[in-house]
């Protein structure tokens, strides 16, 4: 069925499709509209769930990972400072291999106060064990969301959803919501291999010890760190999972097919801008204005970016004379991560290869400043010369120091 | 007048088993042992980092027989209300849920997502026990240290605040049940746990736990110092059944028999007091005299209601 809806609401749709089961919330700009609509169609009868209103972000990821853990399907969602104050507990939920989702609706964090978009809130979440996809798209959005209830219950590891702030959250587009008896084929209940019952008493996540060691009848156990290099592993079984879900989802639905990297006019290019998000659709514009001019360039989306697909990244990037990322997050006091990601990609299938392409890092949007088609021209026209770039530091657009 | 449970009547399933790895004396092996008696196998229990998560045993072994969410340290409650929830999506009914937090789980870090659960009115058992300082991490002071106790952060003077009041805290959210016991008298506390279960909604028990290590007294006395910290007045045997306060067992005796032990006797039986001076000493004692004699005086209005 098409309808013409905001990103929050199709998120929200997304959810409900899924028939999760738990629902904790906290409010926050920009992610609020979401669960408001999530809790109205629970109020109303339209989905069947417990809609927990908690105290705090940091509860609504504890009541998702205990839901999680007694079995239920579970959801929750957040911004920002929010996403922030859950740091602790979206650790926990990774460690203890629970296919929770959250959507994550894209917003700078203070200080100073920003309610607009960036990226340092889930780049800044990077490296917790959690998969994390970028949607680019209000349609994106819900079948990602679809998608990540099927690849975190496939690889038992949670999925943040990402989508940017305002810019998709609060705006109206067409997209078509998926037949729910087609999203029960798909998606069929979450049953774990072992939830919380006094029929079969087990204590989980308890004090695990620096050396694997003997249960009581003898038989040895993981330490903590065979523990944590399953999550490892598991996280990187996620990639080729990512593909199966894709598949079957494209099979049911007719969308998908590029589960990792989404490329626009990169077939003959010699460039290739590379972001996360909308901002890669609205690099279309600007690479279809200057391949008028015969610069050949192209776009490409990185929807995965935990795990990080490297091999597919490399094989896709390796070809071109030059990359240029553009960012709305960094590593401070180094680089975009996106950035620090291909090139360590690249080096590692490029290593005796004699030349590899260019990279260049842009910087932008920082805190909801706007990001203008003729900047982002005017920065990828200068980088797209064979020439390659002067210099390893970042470029910022956009600053307007002054004095 | 319900039913008191004596020695006799206790169900002999044991839920904790022996050789757990809680320390030499320790009374919340006790608190433990008895409270799950009360609640039964068909319990789930949510435990933050606490001397309890090292009592159940490390990884793969457990001295608990039912099942066990270890959780973050603030996140207690908020855990109990997602495994609640849980439970009613999946149409599973006849499991106690049951939060089980030390002091600082309870008065400090995780004040914030309890108080949340009780404005909510989510149906679980929450439990602090109170051994009245950080001691799993070694012996720092937290919200429930009482005045004057020497901690591993307050070294020479004591602590300098008075004890936080959770108990008071928590029944202002207005729940049905709040319980306060000790384990000291172990069939109190289960006669507790038994009445909280029939109750709505966020049911509150605090339990005190005398520490053999923590608080500087010879492992086989914990019982002993618990029971001198009721017979002294300072800690409460009581219950707040909605919103109307009552004393039980031990306390319920001391305002019949209107005779305290002198506060001494209990701060001299443990060396964490030892910076106490006699005059501090006896301003405790007028406190808590003052105290009590508006127990006594209250007791008269019950009983002339009666």
């Amino acid at each position: 069925m098409q309808v013409i809806e905001s990103g929050n609401v199709a998120a929200a749709l997304g959810v409900k499709l899924a028939r999760a089961q738990v629902v904790a919330a906290y409010p926050i700009t920009p992610q609020t509209p979401l669960t408001e609509k999530l809790s109205e169609l629970i109020e109303s009868g339209q989905m069947e769930a417990e809609y927990v209103p908690v105290e705090s972000e940091h509860s609504a990821l504890a009541v998702c990972i205990a839901a999680t853990s007694a079995g239920a399907r579970s959801f929750t969602a957040t911004s920002a400072n929010g996403l922030l104050y859950m740091h602790e507990q979206i650790q926990w939920a990774a460690g203890a291999r629970l296919p929770l989702v959250m959507c994550v609706v894209n917003r700078g964090v203070g200080a100073p106060w920003t309610v607009w978009n960036d990226h340092q809130d889930s780049i800044s979440q990077r490296d917790t064990g959690w998969i994390q996809l970028y949607a680019n798209d209000h349609q994106q959005i819900i079948d990602t969301t679809l998608k990540a209830f099927a690849l975190a219950e496939e690889v038992m590891v949670p999925v943040m959803v990402c989508y940017d702030g305002y810019l998709l959250s609060h705006t109206y587009m067409p997209f078509d919501v998926p037949d729910a008896g087609l999203v029960d084929r798909f998606l069929p209940p979450y049953r774990p291999a072992y939830s919380l019952d006094p029929k079969r008493p087990a204590n989980l996540n308890t004090v695990t010890l620096p050396d694997v060691r003997p249960d009581i009848r003898g038989n040895m156990t993981h330490g903590y760190m065979e523990i944590r290099h399953l999550l490892h592993e598991d996280m990187l079984e996620a990639i080729p999972a990512l593909a199966r879900v894709d598949e079957k989802f494209k099979a049911s639905f007719g969308r998908g097919g590029n589960p990792y990297l989404e490329g626009y006019r990169c077939e003959d290019a010699e460039y290739v801008a590379v972001s996360l998000g909308s901002l890669s659709y609205h690099l279309r514009d600007v690479v279809d204005a200057l391949r008028n001019e015969g610069v050949k360039v192209g776009v490409m989306s990185v929807h995965l970016y935990r795990p990080f697909p490297a091999q597919i990244v490399a094989e896709a990037l390796k070809g071109f004379k030059g990359l240029v990322v553009f960012e709305k997050a960094l590593s401070y006091g180094y680089q975009g991560t996106l950035t620090s990601d291909l090139k360590s990609a690249l080096y590692a299938s490029t290593w005796n290869a004699g030349r590899r392409p260019f990279v260049i890092n842009y910087i932008l949007g920082l805190g909801g400043r706007e990001i203008t088609s003729p900047d982002l021209y005017h920065a990828l026209k200068q980088s797209c010369t064979p020439d390659g770039p002067d210099g390893n530091e970042t470029r910022w657009i956009g600053l307007k120091f002054f004095g | 007048m319900q039913v008191k449970t004596n020695i006799l009547s206790l169900p002999e399933e044991e839920l904790v088993y022996p050789g757990n790895r809680a320390c030499a004396g320790c009374a919340l092996g006790i608190a433990y042992r008895i409270g799950l008696k009360a609640l039964g196998p068909d319990t789930i229990i949510v435990v933050p980092p606490s001397c309890l998560t090292v009592l159940q045993g490390l990884y793969p072994v457990a001295a608990t027989r039912i099942p066990s969410l270890n959780v973050t340290f603030a996140s207690t409650a908020a855990a109990a209300t997602g495994v609640l929830a849980a439970l009613k999506a999946q149409g599973k009914k006849g499991v106690n849920v049951v939060g089980w937090a030390g002091d600082g789980g309870t008065a400090d870090i995780g004040l914030q997502s309890l108080s949340g659960a009780c404005e909510r009115g989510d149906d679980f058992l929450y439990v602090c026990y109170d051994n009245e300082a950080y001691m799993n991490t070694g012996v720092q002071r937290s919200g429930t240290t009482p005045k004057g106790a020497i901690t591993a952060n307050t070294p020479y003077k004591g602590k300098l605040q008075q004890k936080k009041d959770v108990s008071a805290i928590i029944a202002a959210h207005g729940i049905e049940y709040v319980g306060t016991t000790s384990a000291a008298y172990p069939l109190d506390l289960y006669d507790k746990f038994r009445k909280a279960l029939t109750f709505g909604g966020v049911k509150y028990i605090h339990i005190h736990i005398p520490c053999p290590p923590g608080w500087g007294f010879a492992p086989q006395y914990a019982v002993k110092v618990g029971k001198l910290a009721v017979e002294t007045g300072l800690f409460e045997l009581s219950e707040i059944e909605h919103g109307r306060l009552r004393h039980t067992g031990a306390s319920r005796k001391l305002m019949e028999k209107r005779k305290l032990l002198p506060v001494r006797e209990y701060f001299r039986s443990q060396s964490r007091f030892n910076a106490i001076t006699d005059e501090e000493i006896e301003a405790i004692q007028q406190n808590v005299t003052k105290r009590w004699e508006c127990y006594f005086e209250s007791l008269d209005d019950i009983e002339g209601e009666e």
